[in-house]
């Protein structure tokens, strides 16, 4: 016999304090909401931890949490974001990702109706990548302790034998590849907050990258690191696998992709597209020699087909990231200095 | 024509700095201020120094309102959402600059200060109608450029009987700080040759407000648009300038700024603002007729009256160099603060404080490329 009776008013309910005691109203709501959803044979288990057998290797994990306003974004919501951020973060070492794990902290007084929205979408996303969510917790904070909801995802993923891609493996001559154009999530994101709203046609890049990756380790097993370009966008990650890898870079900043949307919206804002977040791009750096291949590969695959070579690493001790620009002269693309703050003229 | 690409084309770079290489005069150097921040950056972000020949250097001038506003102003913003728990509303850029004891606005906010990063007045104007139970500061700052929307801010407030919103003013004026450093004499003149002038405000107060630049002090002004092209189109005008004698202001921003300006922003500032009789600058000090007030008729609208706000005069830290770089006597790398207690997390100075400060856009773009500064900086370890 189930611990609650009836259904959750999904539609006009919101979420109490109740929802995260650990009495029969959590029960209804993991099992109305999130079991109904999520639904797999290893959440069926009912257990507190999900148990599987593992194939031998190398195993991966990663963990994000993320927090985002608005929670519905054009292209996305925090729902999907938590699935592809963490196979994201998984796959960029190669790996294949296996199984998800999903942590929601929600504020008292959030309509369950977005909840499910979320948790929909999350679902979906995970059920479309092939990596189920396998265990979860549930916390309700006091209301004006939280923003609506924050969701924590950990993955785990296995390497394929003969794979080591790492930070620290950036080596003066190798390329640089992008897989498509930069600042797409960012400025979706900031074109739908309230106090900013401009009308534009652009979606959130926000997507899982592992099916590509998998094409890029099949034609060039030696790739040297992979990273994706979220937070701090493209200059920042360059600069962390400079750092890592105790080399310097440079870039062609004609051949970086960046749509004329972006572009438009960050003169306007005083942005520059070069720090604006991804959800849904990488960055590859190889050995020269496998460059074609891979370009030709992440092509083929839907998240890659405007990939490109952006530049190449160079010998520098000030692990500094420098910029050919368009316009013939030269900068540094340094580390984001706290928050990218819009300029005032 | 989108307006995005089109003053950012690499191949008529390419032909402007052939022909600048060609009329400049190689038996002298040409030291030109960029005055405005905007400019700064745009030389910075494009690499434009490249493509000048070496004997064209830019100075990077003070036109940038965040890094020259006091350390003393953004106390009593402070102050304001401390003690008199207001909403304070300001521009985004404003809120890393240091105040004094090491705070800022982005360390009162996390301190449980209601501060909120607005994109116009019209946002703050909104936040005070949503909240009429609190009082609402804009802390407004800028030069020429953000002053007629702050008037009109007021102007609304007071048709819509607003009586929960009020305006910290902190505007700024383009020419009083131009004749400063112009003016300066013995070790303090400055060294530049000629100016590439402030281009949107130059929208609001036209051309013709800096001819005392030619007049008064014999040195060639020329308005410039910020995009690099006009940068490099400028440039060149001033070389032209200097190397026919014929000194004069000239507009290479026609596409946007006229000889008299926008008549209608100018009367609407006359009808809002009147002349601070002084106001301290971070890095220049004290200037005289330098700032604006908010005129009496509007007193009730002025948040230094509301909140008896008082003078706070604050010193910059001693070792910075930032007064002597805003003349263009020195280079940011010239400082001893640079990049070691000085750097765009950390700033002490005005001319680190915003990104588009000189200090910050040699950090942020241009550090290690100065071939001295690596030498300068290893005598000074030695």
């Amino acid at each position: 016999m189930r611990p609650y009776s009836g259904k959750l008013d999904i539609k006009h309910g919101l979420v109490n304090m109740s929802h995260g005691s650990g009495g029969r109203a959590m029960a209804q709501l993991i099992e109305q909401i999130f079991m109904h959803h999520f639904d797999n044979e290893l959440l069926r288990q009912h257990n507190d931890q999900a148990a599987f057998n593992v194939p031998a290797g190398r195993m991966v994990i990663s963990t994000d949490a993320h927090v985002i306003s608005p929670l519905f974004f054009p292209g996305g919501d925090i729902g999907s974001l938590s699935i592809h951020g963490t196979i994201n973060d998984v796959c960029m070492s190669g790996a294949k990702p296996l199984y998800l794990s999903a942590a929601f902290i929600i504020e008292e007084g959030f309509p369950l109706s977005d909840l499910e929205q979320i948790v929909i979408s999350m679902a979906n996303a995970s059920r479309e990548a092939g990596v189920p969510v396998v265990t979860g917790d549930t916390k309700v904070v006091e209301k004006g302790n939280g923003d609506g909801v924050f969701i924590t995802t950990t993955g785990v993923g296995i390497v394929p034998e003969g794979i080591n891609i790492t930070g620290d493996r950036a080596c003066p001559g190798d390329v640089i590849i992008l897989s498509g154009s930069i600042g797409d999530h960012g400025m979706a994101v900031l074109s739908s907050r309230e106090n900013l709203s401009f009308e534009t046609t652009l979606q959130s890049d926000s997507a899982a990258l592992h099916g590509l990756v998998k094409r890029m380790v099949e034609v060039a097993p030696d790739i040297h690191c992979l990273r994706d370009p979220t937070r701090g966008g493209l200059a920042t990650t360059l600069n962390e696998l400079a750092l890592q890898s105790s080399v310097g870079m440079m870039l062609d900043e004609s051949s970086i992709p960046v749509k004329a949307a972006v572009m438009g919206a960050c003169e306007l804002l005083g942005l520059d597209p070069l720090y604006v977040a991804n959800e849904g791009k990488l960055i590859c750096i190889c050995d020269a020699a496998d460059a074609d291949a891979l370009l030709a590969a992440m092509r083929e695959d839907s998240h890659g087909q405007d990939a490109a070579i952006i530049g190449k690493v160079i010998a520098d001790e000030h692990h500094m990231v420098q910029m050919q620009t368009s316009f013939g002269g030269s900068r540094i693309v340094d580390w984001l200095a706290s928050e990218q703050l819009p300029r005032i003229c | 024509m989108k307006y995005v690409n089109e003053f950012r084309n690499g191949d008529i770079a390419a032909k402007l700095a052939r022909v600048i290489a060609n009329e400049v005069d190689s038996d002298r150097d040409y030291r030109l201020m960029e005055f405005c921040g905007g400019h700064t950056h745009a030389i910075f972000r494009f690499g434009i120094q490249d493509l000048m020949p070496g004997n064209v250097n830019f100075v990077h001038g003070p036109g940038c309102p965040v890094c020259v506003l006091p350390k003393g102003r953004i106390d009593n913003a402070i102050q304001l959402v401390q003690e008199h728990d207001v909403i304070l509303c300001t521009y985004a850029d404003l809120v890393r600059v240091p105040a004094s004891k090491q705070m800022s606005l982005l360390k009162a906010k996390a301190d449980g200060g209601d501060i909120r990063m607005v994109y116009s007045t019209q946002d703050a104007l909104q936040i005070a109608r949503q909240n009429p139970d609190r009082q609402v500061v804009f802390f407004a700052i800028g030069f020429e450029t953000t002053t007629p929307p702050t008037a009109v801010a007021i102007q609304i407030a007071s048709q819509e009987g607003l009586n929960n919103f009020s305006v910290f003013c902190n505007h700024v004026l383009t020419p009083p700080a131009m004749r400063h450093i112009l003016q300066q004499d013995g070790d303090q003149s400055a060294n530049i040759d000629g100016i590439l002038g402030p281009s949107h405000v130059s929208t609001i107060i036209g051309s013709q407000a800096y001819a005392f630049c030619a007049t008064e002090f014999d040195t060639p002004i020329v308005i410039a648009g910020f995009e690099p092209l006009d940068v490099m189109q400028s440039t060149l005008m001033l070389i032209r300038q200097l190397n026919s004698g014929s000194i004069t202001v000239e507009n290479e921003y026609t596409r946007v700024v006229t000889d008299e300006g926008n008549r209608k922003a100018q009367a609407l500032m006359q009808e809002v603002f009147e002349l601070r009789p002084t106001f301290e600058w971070r890095g220049l000090g004290l200037m005289p007729n330098s700032a604006l007030q908010i005129r009496d008729t509007y007193a009730e609208w002025d948040a230094e009256q509301r909140f008896d706000i008082q003078e706070i005069t604050s010193s910059d830290v001693k070792s910075c160099l930032c007064p002597a770089i805003l003349r263009g006597l020195n280079k940011p790398t010239d400082c001893k603060l640079f990049g070691t207690v000085c750097t765009p997390e950390n700033p002490m100075g005005a001319c680190m404080v915003s990104s588009e400060g000189s200090c910050a856009a040699y950090w942020s773009y241009g550090r290690f490329r100065q071939p001295d500064s690596t030498a300068k900086q290893q005598e000074r370890s030695a």
